[in-house]
């Protein structure tokens, strides 16, 4: 899913973060991105943390309001290279934190397989948006990033929280704040009902 | 009566297991299997939806970079699964078994930069070096050393399901509990998967049977058993008439490949296992 020809190029919308209101108003399910910016990695133990200062009130190590967050943790970093292998995690294990990440100002995800009906709701409630990367493409998918580096919750090895610089990382809007959902449609589309 | 003299014990240094099991979780976790690539490439000319086959054709790209680098195929590069046929004339002199099995693992997962994907159950602790490995030992007649090493992900693990089905609910129902497994996983398993079903003996031993089956080349068939043949076969049709597609963005290829291993049972049982494997389907052998 990364444009190869310049009518593939059409194809793609070409997004940044911090993702503005505009940007994710416009996005809908289906739609293939390419995004470039700066995002975050998180997955289960620092979400936890993360939902754990928010609820005792306590300072969180990054701005929710304008972070995009990646479910994901990297291979370690060879000699010489900028990250090792990385791509997406399930994503409903977050399911049970990202309401509350979401009312404090989270507004972008970036994750694989369906979420809750409540994670669903609170991305249509706030204008979030939900998208899919590709697993299993790790080695691919490290190529757009140009840059990282640690910023929180070290001791969590793999899952400290990273904050990486992508160029042009493809990616599909899964759950888009109209409130679509692009697994569902898809099977849907491409079921065969006799079997 | 005549005293058969005893056979003499063939004697394998642990030190050389230690350094087969190194080598051979970094070969699997950078080193896509030809069957697996085939089995992609097949996928990939009868997958019918474009966005289908675009994951498809950069899923086999992404193995080519990934075996060309060195690097890992996926960034989850798994729980240390190991099978071992240990031959019964086999001593391992120099150490226990586990050990040298332990310090393989730390080894491949260090000095291959494989993520360390192991923690404490409940602190959630990374125990840092990717051990304790899951190994699962059979003895065997003879007198040498098989070792697979299989890095299984996370993602496909949990969606992976045993039951204990009723006597009654027969074949039918096992390709049920098969067809609502794999329609549950979803996006979550990372499609093209591989299904791996273990049916009879106990609750784990079905499970064991299930991850057994994944070791079968991707695509073959039951060969001991037609009704499982049949059963993988007509598994196969009605998985990829599911609508999930490569990556569960809809497609008619959610399935590689459909393995079915059985064993007798308890009269008042039908224990049967769905053992999901995502399309990066890793694993590596050597006999010592």
């Amino acid at each position: 899913m990364s444009p190869t020809t310049s009518a593939d190029q059409d194809r793609f919308l070409r997004i940044s973060t911090p993702l503005s209101a505009e940007v994710r108003a416009r996005l809908r399910a289906g739609d293939m991105v390419l995004l470039s910016g700066d995002i975050y990695t998180a997955r289960d133990a620092a979400h936890r943390r993360l939902h754990e200062a928010l609820v005792r009130g306590l300072p969180l190590p990054i701005d929710l309001s304008a972070a995009t967050l990646f479910y994901a943790a990297p291979s370690p970093t060879p000699v010489g290279k900028v990250i090792g292998s990385i791509g997406p995690t399930t994503s409903y294990r977050m399911d049970v934190f990202t309401p509350t990440l979401i009312e404090h100002g989270l507004r972008g995800m970036i994750g694989k397989g369906n979420r809750s009906p409540e994670v669903a709701l609170a991305i249509k409630r706030y204008g979030a948006v939900y998208f899919g990367a590709i697993g299993g493409i790790a080695a691919l998918t490290a190529q757009c990033v140009k840059h990282m580096e640690m910023v929180a919750y070290e001791d969590l090895g793999p899952e400290a929280i990273r904050k990486l610089t992508v160029a042009d990382l493809p990616l599909v809007v899964i759950n888009d704040a109209e409130g679509n959902d692009l697994y569902a449609q898809a099977q849907n589309d491409w079921r065969i009902l006799t079997e | 009566m005549d005293k058969k003299k005893p056979k003499r014990l063939r004697r394998i240094a642990a030190g050389r297991i230690t350094k087969t099991v190194r080598n051979l979780f970094i070969a699997a976790n950078t080193t896509l299997c030809d069957d697996v690539c085939d089995a992609l490439r097949r996928a990939l000319a009868q997958e019918a939806s474009p966005i289908g086959r675009e994951v498809l054709a950069k899923i086999l790209q992404n193995a080519d970079i990934a075996r060309d680098n060195a690097l890992p195929i996926c960034q989850d590069t798994g729980l240390a699964v190991l099978f071992l046929e240990v031959g019964q004339d086999v001593r391992i002199v120099g150490g226990p078994l586990q050990d040298a099995i332990a310090e393989g693992v730390r080894q491949a997962y260090a000095e291959g930069f494989l993520r360390k994907s192991v923690c404490d159950p409940f602190t959630r602790a990374n125990t840092k070096d990717n051990t304790p490995a899951v190994i699962h030992c059979d003895i065997v007649p003879g007198d040498h050393l098989r070792i697979i090493a299989m890095p299984k992900g996370g993602g496909s693990e949990n969606m992976s399901q045993a039951r204990m089905l009723t006597p009654a609910a027969g074949l039918d129902g096992v390709k049920q509990f098969v067809l609502e497994t794999v329609e549950k996983a979803g996006a979550n398993a990372c499609p093209p998967i591989i299904v791996g079903v273990g049916i009879g003996g106990s609750l784990e031993e079905a499970c064991l049977l299930a991850k057994k089956a994944l070791l079968r080349p991707v695509g073959a068939k039951n060969e001991d058993d037609d009704r499982l043949a049949k059963m993988e076969e007509d598994l196969f049709r009605k998985i990829n008439a599911l609508g999930i597609g490569p990556a569960g963005l809809g497609g008619r290829m959610t399935t590689l490949g459909v393995s079915a291993v059985m064993k007798p049972c308890h009269i008042a049982s039908l224990p049967v296992a769905v053992n999901i494997q995502c399309h990066v389907a890793r694993h590596r052998e050597e006999t010592l």
